[in-house]
């Protein structure tokens, strides 16, 4: 290891890093937001209901996120009507493809945890909230969310680690996040373990914060709880 | 129906280097996985903290970058190494060698942990019983200890064995013509990226699916003779 070459080569990684973390953000945040209608969706018993969310979730689980990133960034521009609509200005760019398939990704695996968040909710405490008189929504606003959410914590949290780490793809359509620096200084120092292993030590520390980040959230969420629960990094 | 412009064929032998991939990786990764489980779980602190900071630091990274380290950066410690030993010509590292240890590697790192938890799963009464019977240690874990940590550990594995399957697409991109390369050749004569990749996506998911049944399958077969608590 050339240590002079690893000091120069931070500044031009931690620019990579805050790719990184805007892309991660982006698509955890829009992610969440597209789950939550799709995990209610999917625990319901109206088969046709939960039809959509079951293909979604077949499909996003089912198909590598290189495949989809490259369907939607190469893929899309097949067909005409794409091309002359007012979204293609947005198609049309790197940055926004990775979000939108990251976000459509991460919503599929967010859809799942949700769901089984959503379905181990105890009856007694729907009862319960149905008994004092309040009625299916304010049940579902008041009770089986909130549970849903305090539940399905530890889970997200792998989920958003799993997605830092998958948002290395984003290298692949040219956009520079520490994976795509990481590329362009190997390819102008030829020194591949310098700059590969100094990109992934910034991918551990990400983790390691995210992961204390995830920790210190339970420990607020669980007032009641000492000790958060161990998650899988 | 689709229109594959001849590329079905070339499709067909991308796809069965997708599973010569995923086979390769998931043999490597078996075996990483059990060393670094025994390796986690023995008296000597060495072992253990090699077998620790091995599955903290592979799954720290992403497995794109893993990738990448192995393909590129096989070379550089390959060619240090030997010319220790006096061999100075060039080494080059070919990509399904360098996807099948790189991918090896990461799902050892997983492995190691569902192995660990499956080997501390089992009841220590059982492995004193087959001592107080006779048996070496070696006899007790390959007929006492192996065989229940796979039934545990197998539906975390069917897990992993999946996300191996998806991983190989990485591989495509430090040029190994499997199912995700032989594609992007396909679509850059074709000009007709949607059709095809989403093709390699259908056919990605046929893999999952029969992967899916398959994970099934063994899992009843492992599980026969084990009371269901109903």
């Amino acid at each position: 290891m050339d240590w002079d070459v690893v000091l120069q080569m931070i500044p031009k990684l931690a620019e990579g890093a805050v790719l990184t973390l805007k892309l991660l953000v982006l698509s955890g945040v829009i992610g969440l937001c597209l789950a939550v209608p799709m995990a209610v969706a999917k625990a319901s018993r109206v088969w046709w209901i939960s039809l959509f969310p079951r293909v979604y979730v077949f499909f996003f689980r089912g198909t590598p996120l290189l495949v989809q990133l490259f369907l939607v960034y190469y893929g899309l521009g097949q067909f005409e009507t794409v091309r002359s609509s007012i979204l293609w200005p947005v198609l049309f760019n790197a940055y926004w493809c990775a979000v939108l398939t990251f976000s459509l990704h991460t919503a599929a695996y967010i859809t799942e945890i949700l769901r089984g968040a959503i379905q181990a909710v105890p009856p007694g405490e729907i009862e319960a909230a149905r008994a004092i008189g309040m009625r299916p929504s304010q049940v579902f606003r008041r009770i089986v969310l909130p549970r849903a959410f305090r539940m399905a914590l530890p889970a997200y949290g792998n989920e958003v680690i799993l997605m830092l780490k998958a948002s290395a793809l984003a290298s692949t359509i040219t956009l520079l996040d520490i994976t795509g620096m990481a590329h362009t200084l190997y390819a102008k120092t030829y020194l591949p373990m310098e700059s590969f292993v100094t990109a992934g030590v910034f991918y551990l520390i990400i983790t390691y914060a995210l992961t204390h980040l995830i920790w210190f959230l339970e420990r607020r969420l669980h007032p009641d709880r000492k000790e958060p629960v161990t998650i899988i990094g | 129906m689709i229109d594959l412009h001849g590329f079905g064929a070339l499709l067909f032998a991308g796809t069965f280097m997708t599973l010569q991939l995923t086979f390769c990786a998931l043999a490597l990764g078996l075996i990483l996985g059990i060393f670094g489980a025994t390796a986690k779980l023995s008296d000597a602190s060495v072992l253990r903290w090699l077998g620790n900071s091995y599955s903290t630091l592979v799954r720290g990274m992403p497995e794109f970058l893993m990738v990448l380290i192995f393909y590129f950066g096989a070379t550089d410690v390959l060619m240090s190494v030997a010319s220790c030993f006096g061999y100075d010509e060039y080494i080059e590292v070919s990509a399904f060698v360098a996807g099948t240890t790189a991918l090896g590697f990461i799902f050892g790192a997983y492995a190691s942990e569902l192995f660990r938890g499956a080997i501390i799963a089992i009841h220590p009464g059982q492995a004193e019983a087959a001592r107080a019977l006779g048996m070496s240690r070696r006899q007790t874990f390959f007929r006492i200890t192996l065989p229940q940590v796979w039934r545990i550990a197998l539906p975390g594995l069917g897990n992993l064995f999946m996300i191996l399957m998806k991983d190989t697409a990485l591989v495509s991109v430090v040029g190994l013509e499997e199912l995700m390369r032989v594609t992007s050749f396909a679509v850059g004569r074709s000009k007709e990226p949607f059709t095809f990749y989403l093709t390699a996506a259908v056919i990605y998911l046929v893999l999952t699916s029969v992967a899916s049944l398959g994970m099934q399958r063994l899992e009843k077969r492992a599980n026969l003779g084990v009371r269901e608590l109903a």
